[in-house]
């Protein structure tokens, strides 16, 4: 089935890419090059050859790893995305918890207040959340806490002239300057990922906390909650234990689709933040008609995709014992 | 306590000033669109931002005054003589200079750097081997006489300047040759290596480069030459100028590169900003398809470049970045034509049209690619159309999409920009007045063929011109070409860029040059 899936995820990338009317040799070798330097580029990069076989060629390449090379970086596409992705792992991790801890109990609020002022409340912040285009908020956001109230630096992961001093050994700026000792850089890049994290964060709290009521509003249905109250048990324990405990299965599978959402959807953010991760990536290879990039950010972020998938349905499995049948 | 209340306010107001403020004193910030540098070795970059990378961090062999274009100075070579027929050319090359690797400057390295470049064969190669170098006479062709003295053999007796000119591009640039082959991989001259690396000798060299986001080059500390003021330069690529804008006014940068209208009209009121603009040699124009039946017709041609409101668009939107200009070679060229003949004129267009037996008009495609200024460019030309009963339909795409039918010449018309290659003439008038093979086939495809407008008679002007040596002979046949060209070629030529900068009110000394890749950051300082 995922070898189905990762098959069907490749063909219709790659047809895509060949489709779009743009032509790839253009951006490698320029308007003004002569005719062969055209012809030597087309052929270096074998599009020359029918299009099915390109495929071939292409999946036996993905098979052992090999994206091709970007024009954009002259690098290896694989290895660019090694190097990116660090950070829009750190930027969605943190906006990952920053809605875990926030959106569950928002939402278990939401449910056991319902009608409530809270309630009303958590919808219209899970409504805004989940309707604002995320990148405007983002040019809000910086209007706001960096050019008026000049609370918050500006876009980029870290001060221009902190660059390169911390060497890269997970990839992640707040681990690395951690790592190095670097306090300085590290209170940089934490005042630098404050806002995008904070944003992403609101979309995912929005998301998991409108989830959360639902699910808690069923539970709160159930007959075992009428017991439970019954035989005399504390309110906080019917609520935080009982009902919420028996929405932790779901719960798991929603924060792993925003995890994954945040992944590949920080594409906006990534650019208004001029944030250099896999989604800032992924729009300057488009804007550059880097194809071979664009195909392997695709496939690597539909793989992600596949990935966290499978991982929640496993958790699923072990946690739920009427799932492993 | 209230006391003390203020007092905390002002430490951490304090506190957020020196926190984010501001650029350290010995670095350049500069906010600026880099993403179209694909390649960092010079025989390949073809690209605005990497010219100007490879203009700050390589030597030329001769370099041109940004100010006086015509006065053409050594760099590398120290002086060069030209032989009676024109055809070969001695450089001397200056002594007792150093690459970065500290490796000595000497013939070997000049030879190599030229030779590099037509066996690669890459995008820019155009500019050397048109004077007729190939892989198998380049040895004999390009030689060094002794270790500071280069001979180059080229085929025919062009006016001097036109070589010369051509060996301040990057293409031109010098290259450390042990440096280079000590990278090579199947004999590719280093080419794979120096995609991303470096082996240069200018007042700049590369600190580090992350594609599509920064490059950081550090101060040549044995630069032959004047050594550049600060010890950094910093380019961080900011698409959007909102941003480059918002971290201007913060101090975060110094400069910001790519500003639109509404931003420079809101930073003129800032007192910590300047602006700063210089024409350049861009061109922006229409492209007529001749394959088009209606565009085929001289009549309509001529009707159609009374039907644009030069001055109405310099004026108001394009106000400060383009001037009106309606002639291939950009002022500042020798030759240029300045002469603006046209104007919008409705009935004049009408009564053209009428001969031309369209006096209904008819309906038309235009290729705009969706950056600004193109499509509001485009939304002005379609309205001054209508006026005459001309339905113009607007076909946006990005970039790489429109290019990719134009080469292709699938378009009707086509709005673009045209930068030249190279500081003499004959750039301009190879693309725009020469086209010697119009078939579908042809091998060489200037803007002309795109168009296909065929053209001997005028293929063979331009061809005369390239080889006149009396320079002031010389610009007067551009000067005719122009005026006829104006008259009767497929392309409406509008207007030539203007550069504009915003720099914080501390710096100075930044180069603004006549071309693209003459943007110089070594007399920069900061006050």
């Amino acid at each position: 089935m995922v070898a189905i899936t990762f098959f069907g995820l490749l063909l219709i990338t790659f047809l895509i890419g060949r489709i779009v009317p743009i032509d790839p040799v253009l951006s490698m070798v320029g308007d003004k090059a002569s005719a062969e330097t055209y012809e030597a580029a087309k052929i270096a990069m074998g599009l020359h050859l029918p299009i099915w076989q390109q495929f071939f060629i292409y999946l036996g390449k993905v098979l052992q790893g090999d994206l091709g090379v970007s024009i954009l970086t002259s690098r290896p596409v694989l290895e660019d995305i090694i190097r990116v992705f660090p950070a829009t792992f750190e930027l969605a991790i943190i906006a990952t918890i920053l809605g875990v801890v926030l959106g569950i109990p928002l939402g278990v609020f939401s449910a056991v207040h319902r009608g409530s002022f809270i309630d009303h409340a958590g919808r219209v912040v899970g409504l805004l959340g989940y309707s604002l285009p995320i990148f405007w908020l983002g040019l809000i956001g910086l209007m706001v806490f960096y050019a008026h109230l000049d609370w918050l630096p500006g876009p980029g992961r870290i001060d221009v002239f902190y660059e390169d001093i911390v060497d890269p050994v997970t990839g992640m700026m707040l681990i690395d300057s951690i790592i190095a000792r670097e306090w300085e850089i590290f209170r940089n890049a934490v005042s630098h990922i404050i806002l995008p994290a904070a944003l992403l964060g609101y979309f995912s709290l929005a998301y998991i906390s409108r989830m959360t009521r639902s699910f808690m509003l069923e539970q709160l249905r159930q007959e075992y909650i009428l017991t439970a109250r019954v035989k005399g048990v504390p309110e906080w324990k019917v609520i935080w234990g009982h009902a919420l405990g028996n929405c932790a299965i779901p719960l798991i599978t929603v924060v792993a689709l925003s995890f994954g959402t945040l992944l590949e959807g920080s594409v906006l953010t990534e650019t208004v933040f001029a944030w250099p991760g896999l989604g800032l990536y992924l729009t300057n290879s488009l804007l550059n008609a880097d194809m071979n990039s664009v195909l392997g950010s695709t496939i690597v972020v539909g793989t992600i995709f596949l990935g966290v998938n499978l991982f929640s349905d496993f958790l699923y499995k072990v946690m739920d014992p009427r799932a492993r049948n | 306590m209230k006391r003390l209340l203020i007092l905390a306010c002002l430490v951490v107001i304090g506190v957020a000033q020196v926190a984010y403020a501001k650029t350290p004193k010995d670095y350049l910030v500069m906010g600026f669109a880099i993403d179209d540098i694909i390649t960092l070795d010079p025989a390949e970059i073809f690209e605005f931002s990497g010219a100007e990378y490879a203009a700050n961090t390589y030597d030329r062999l001769i370099n041109y005054d940004v100010d006086n274009v015509s006065d053409i100075y050594g760099g590398i070579a120290e002086s060069w003589d030209i032989s009676e027929d024109g055809l070969s050319y001695t450089f001397n090359i200056r002594k007792g200079m150093t690459f970065a690797s500290g490796n000595p400057i000497s013939a070997d390295d000049v030879v190599f750097s030229l030779q590099r470049v037509v066996a690669l064969n890459k995008g820019p190669a155009f500019i050397l081997t048109q004077f007729g170098f190939t892989p198998e006479n380049m040895a004999d062709t390009i030689k060094k006489l002794d270790d500071y003295t280069v001979q180059v053999v080229i085929d025919q007796p062009y006016a001097p300047t036109f070589f010369l000119y051509c060996l301040t591009s990057t293409a031109g640039s010098i290259i450390d040759k042990k440096l280079a082959l000590s990278h090579e991989k199947d004999g590719d001259y280093g080419h794979a290596w120096l995609r991303t690396g470096y082996a240069g000798s200018g007042p700049y060299i590369l600190k580090k480069w992350k594609p599509a986001e920064s490059l950081t080059l550090d101060r040549n500390d044995g630069y032959w030459g004047e050594k550049a003021n600060l010890k950094r330069v910093m380019i961080r690529h900011i698409s959007e100028p909102a941003t480059q804008r918002l971290l201007l006014e913060k101090g975060d940068i110094d400069i910001a590169r790519n500003l639109e209208r509404n931003d420079i009209e809101g930073l003129e009121t800032n007192p910590d900003v300047k602006i700063v603009s210089r024409p350049k040699g861009g061109i922006y124009y229409l492209g007529l398809n001749q394959k088009n039946e209606y565009l085929q017709i001289p009549e309509v041609r001529q009707a159609l470049k009374y039907l644009i409101d030069y001055k109405g668009m310099a004026d108001t939107f394009l106000k400060g970045r383009m001037t009106v200009h309606q002639a291939f070679l950009p002022n500042g060229f020798l030759g240029a034509l300045t002469e603006t003949p046209f104007s919008l004129d409705v009935e004049k267009a009408k009564e053209l049209l009428k001969k031309a037996g369209l006096e209904n008009g008819f309906t038309i495609t235009m290729d705009t690619r969706n950056t600004e200024p193109v499509p509001s460019m485009a939304l002005a030309i379609q309205a001054n159309f209508a006026q005459a009963g001309i339905k113009l339909e607007i076909i946006p795409g990005d970039g790489k999409q429109t290019l990719t039918k134009y080469r292709a010449r699938n378009h009707d018309i086509y709005i673009g920009k045209w930068g030249p290659d190279y500081m003499d003439p004959h750039t301009n008038a190879d693309t725009f007045a020469r086209n010697p093979d119009n078939s579908d086939e042809a091998n060489f495809k200037p803007l002309a063929w795109r168009n296909a407008w065929d053209i001997p008679e005028m293929t063979k002007v331009a061809d005369a011109a390239v080889l006149e040596k009396d320079t002031k002979k010389r610009a007067e046949m551009y000067l005719d070409l122009q005026r006829e060209h104006q008259q009767v070629s497929p392309f409406v030529i509008m207007f030539q860029d203007i550069e504009v900068i915003a720099e914080r009110n501390n710096i100075d000394g930044f180069i603004l040059g006549p071309s693209f890749d003459s943007n110089f950051y070594q007399h920069t300082v900061k006050k």
